[in-house]
């Protein structure tokens, strides 16, 4: 591979499954207690997808979700480098960068039940979320449809001039489509802080990226855009933060768009909450081997491992979010409809005046 | 004959008549190779024929149908393949530039014999860009053929005369029919030119006209409200491009009132194409009442079930509307 692609780690030990199965490092990080935050961080979003997984199971949720669980490090990872003017947007899969950005479990519970009280209104379900407290985010469901959209926030940060950057998600999938080689050029040929985020879980709903494309890693694409890029292991949180925060830094001093490839694995069906079978594909054996990368079972052992916490307060830890996302379900469960005459008043944007 | 078959079946059945016959027939698009994408319409078809001719794509939907239409003009009759409408948007620069263009900018010269086959899948709260009927959209272009069959042996018979027509047709097809059956016919090869609107119940209170779904709506409307005694004309377009409207025209000639319904939205919709046609080529005093189209609100699809509810059309509704118009309402 090139030379100017640089790798924390052996990019052929990242691609192996039988691979970095064993707890993270984290001995070089002074500051312990940030390390319990992303773990509370990444337990809080798998709790909540599993919430919803178990609920899309019995039939209460009805809208297609499409579920990130083994995915959670990536976005914890990157988000706690952004600041109040950036921007991030989502994919399909957007449940993850929600909540890590700080996009309130309630809202989206009750976004995904179709209630007003979400996150959209109750206009999106799980695919369109939208947030705006903690800087911008919003995600939608057609591949590549965001990655030109973050792309022109990242030329209206870069025309703002206060230091704002603009991330986007999207996965193995998306670099297939025409707009986002586009973006990519565009972003370089014009210097546009913006940093991609290609959350590689090598599968596009029912077809691996080998019967896609001619291999298995996607950071080619940005090479080939002379945007500087690295591969990172997904289901390492501190070495996607290193990335991100160094990515971040980059696109906020000079402008400079940068590439990041997360290497993860999805533990669910591509929709909905079966985790044996994915839209047809058994995937049962590699799905075993690539659950021993679990990005939370990693930190976690890490941290006891290291006297950081004991097995007692991780449990306690379990509880305490168990028990908040049950209490933010039942709340979820209690909201109301939106009013019937919002889908005609909210067509335009001038209209809202109407309400 | 007197077997059944489902609409979904009849697209199958298309597709391995037409693989089995005619060599140059491939299917390429995305979820070809699982059924989680296009339900049964495509069951075992890349085992049954193989996977050089039945081929699963990247996530790239401009660049296969390009691809497609590419090969069209060396010999081959491409299925292209998009699950839904809205990833079918992706495509429709090679669609409306590319393929509907050639003939007649080449002077006559060249050819897009491809299918381009679109589905409409909606509801189950996929919302906003999962569930979009585009239909009237794309057959607002010349050059391009849209097909929107509403019954199983017309998704079997127009998807095969749709492959060996020498034009580019868009051929739509609706998740929400899959399951209708009806009495299996012997296959027939058709010739897309002559194909048009189809009166497929007779009646003569009201004409009831649409297109795929919809008509499909409207044929069991009119089995619903001819046991409470009313006599309702249904006319199934089946291609919707270009438009033929001698059929309507005859039909609104001798009921006097006509209601086009559509799955599309209103503004310059098929609805109001349909009613244009006939209206431009009736006298006022032939009509009893005013024509009427029963179209989506011109809101994009919410996913909340109670807006869900309100926002497709319902026969309830088509029903209750028909009942309006023969009270002069
Ligand atoms: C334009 C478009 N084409 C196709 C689809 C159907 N689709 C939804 S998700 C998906 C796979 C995307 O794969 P990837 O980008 O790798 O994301 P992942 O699902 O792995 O997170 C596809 C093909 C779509 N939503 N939009
Ligand atoms: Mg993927």
């Amino acid at each position: 591979m090139n030379k100017n692609l640089l790798s924390e780690n052996d990019i052929t030990q990242i691609f192996d499954s039988n691979l970095l199965h064993e707890p993270i490092e984290i001995s070089n990080i002074s500051n312990k207690g940030r390390l319990v935050e992303l773990m509370k961080k990444m337990i809080s979003i798998r709790f909540v997808e599993n919430k919803i997984s178990d609920n899309v199971a019995d039939g209460t949720v009805k809208c297609p979700a499409h579920l990130g669980v083994g995915q959670e490090a990536i976005a914890v990872g990157l988000a706690e480098h952004l600041c109040k003017d950036d921007r991030v947007f989502g994919t399909h899969r957007g449940h993850a960068p929600y909540l890590a950005m700080g996009g309130g479990i309630y809202e989206l519970f009750a976004e995904v039940l179709g209630k007003e009280d979400g996150c959209s209104k109750g206009m999106g379900g799980s695919q369109h979320l939208f947030f705006n407290k903690n800087g911008y985010y919003f995600s939608v469901p057609i591949v590549s449809g965001t990655v030109p959209i973050a792309v022109g926030a990242a030329l209206a940060a870069k025309m703002d001039n206060k230091n704002g950057v603009s991330i986007c998600f999207f996965g193995d999938g998306a670099m297939e489509e025409g707009t986002v080689q586009e973006s990519l050029n565009f972003a370089k040929s014009h210097n546009l802080p913006v940093v991609f985020v290609c959350e590689n879980n090598f599968f596009a709903s029912h077809m691996h990226i080998l019967e896609r494309q001619p291999n298995q890693s996607v950071a080619r694409f940005a090479e080939a855009h002379s945007i500087k890029n690295l591969i990172v292991d997904g289901n390492d949180v501190v070495k996607v933060s290193n990335i991100s925060k160094m990515a971040i830094e980059q696109a906020r001093r000079t402008n400079e768009p940068f590439f990041i490839e997360a290497v993860t694995y999805r533990w669910k069906g591509h929709v909905g909450h079966r985790d044996d079978m994915d839209v047809g594909v058994m995937r049962s054996k590699d799905l075993g081997i690539w659950k021993e990368r679990d990005p939370i079972a990693r930190l976690e052992t890490a941290l006891i491992e290291n006297n950081i916490i004991t097995n007692v307060e991780k449990e306690s830890l379990y509880n305490e979010i168990g028990d908040l996302i049950n209490y933010e379900w039942e709340r979820a469960k209690k909201a109301t409809f939106p009013q019937l005459d919002v889908l005609e008043k909210l067509v335009y944007f001038s209209n809202k005046s109407m309400r | 004959m007197n077997n059944k078959i489902t609409y979904a079946k009849g697209i199958l059945t298309a597709h391995q008549y037409l693989l089995t016959k005619y060599k140059d027939v491939f299917v390429i698009g995305q979820g070809l190779w699982s059924p989680w994408y296009v339900g049964q319409t495509m069951a075992n078809l890349d085992k049954d024929f193989g996977r050089d001719r039945v081929i699963d794509s990247p996530v790239s939907e401009n660049a296969v149908t390009g691809a497609a239409i590419g090969a069209s003009i060396f010999g081959y009759r491409p299925i292209v393949v998009h699950p839904r409408l809205d990833f079918m948007v992706l495509a429709s620069d090679q669609i409306v530039n590319e393929a509907a263009k050639w003939t007649h900018m080449f002077g006559g010269q060249t050819k897009a014999a491809v299918t381009i086959r679109g589905i409409i899948n909606r509801g189950g709260e996929q919302g906003a860009q999962h569930s979009q009927a585009l239909h009237s959209w794309y057959a607002h272009i010349p050059g391009l053929k849209v097909v929107m069959p509403a019954t199983a042996n017309d998704a079997r018979d127009l998807l095969i005369s749709s492959v060996l027509s020498d034009d580019p047709v868009l051929y739509i097809d609706d998740r929400w029919a899959y399951d209708d059956e009806e009495e299996e016919t012997e296959i027939v090869e058709i010739d897309l030119a002559a194909q048009g609107p189809k009166v497929k119940r007779i009646g003569s209170d009201i004409t009831l006209i649409g297109a795929g779904y919809s008509a499909f709506q409207c044929l069991h409307v009119a089995d619903v409200l001819k046991k409470e005694g009313i006599s309702v004309e249904v006319i199934d377009l089946r291609v919707i491009n270009p438009i033929k409207h001698a059929v309507m025209i005859e039909s609104v000639k001798k009921t006097g009132r006509v209601l086009a319904v559509d799955g599309g939205w209103s503004n310059c919709g098929l609805a109001s194409e349909i009613l244009a046609g006939v209206v431009e080529a009736i006298n006022p005093n032939q009509l009893k009442s005013k024509p009427q189209r029963l179209t989506l609100t011109d809101a994009p699809a919410p996913t909340s079930k109670v807006l869900e509810e309100i926002y497709y059309t319902t026969e309830e509704q088509i029903i209750s509307r028909v009942k309006n118009i023969l009270k002069n309402l």
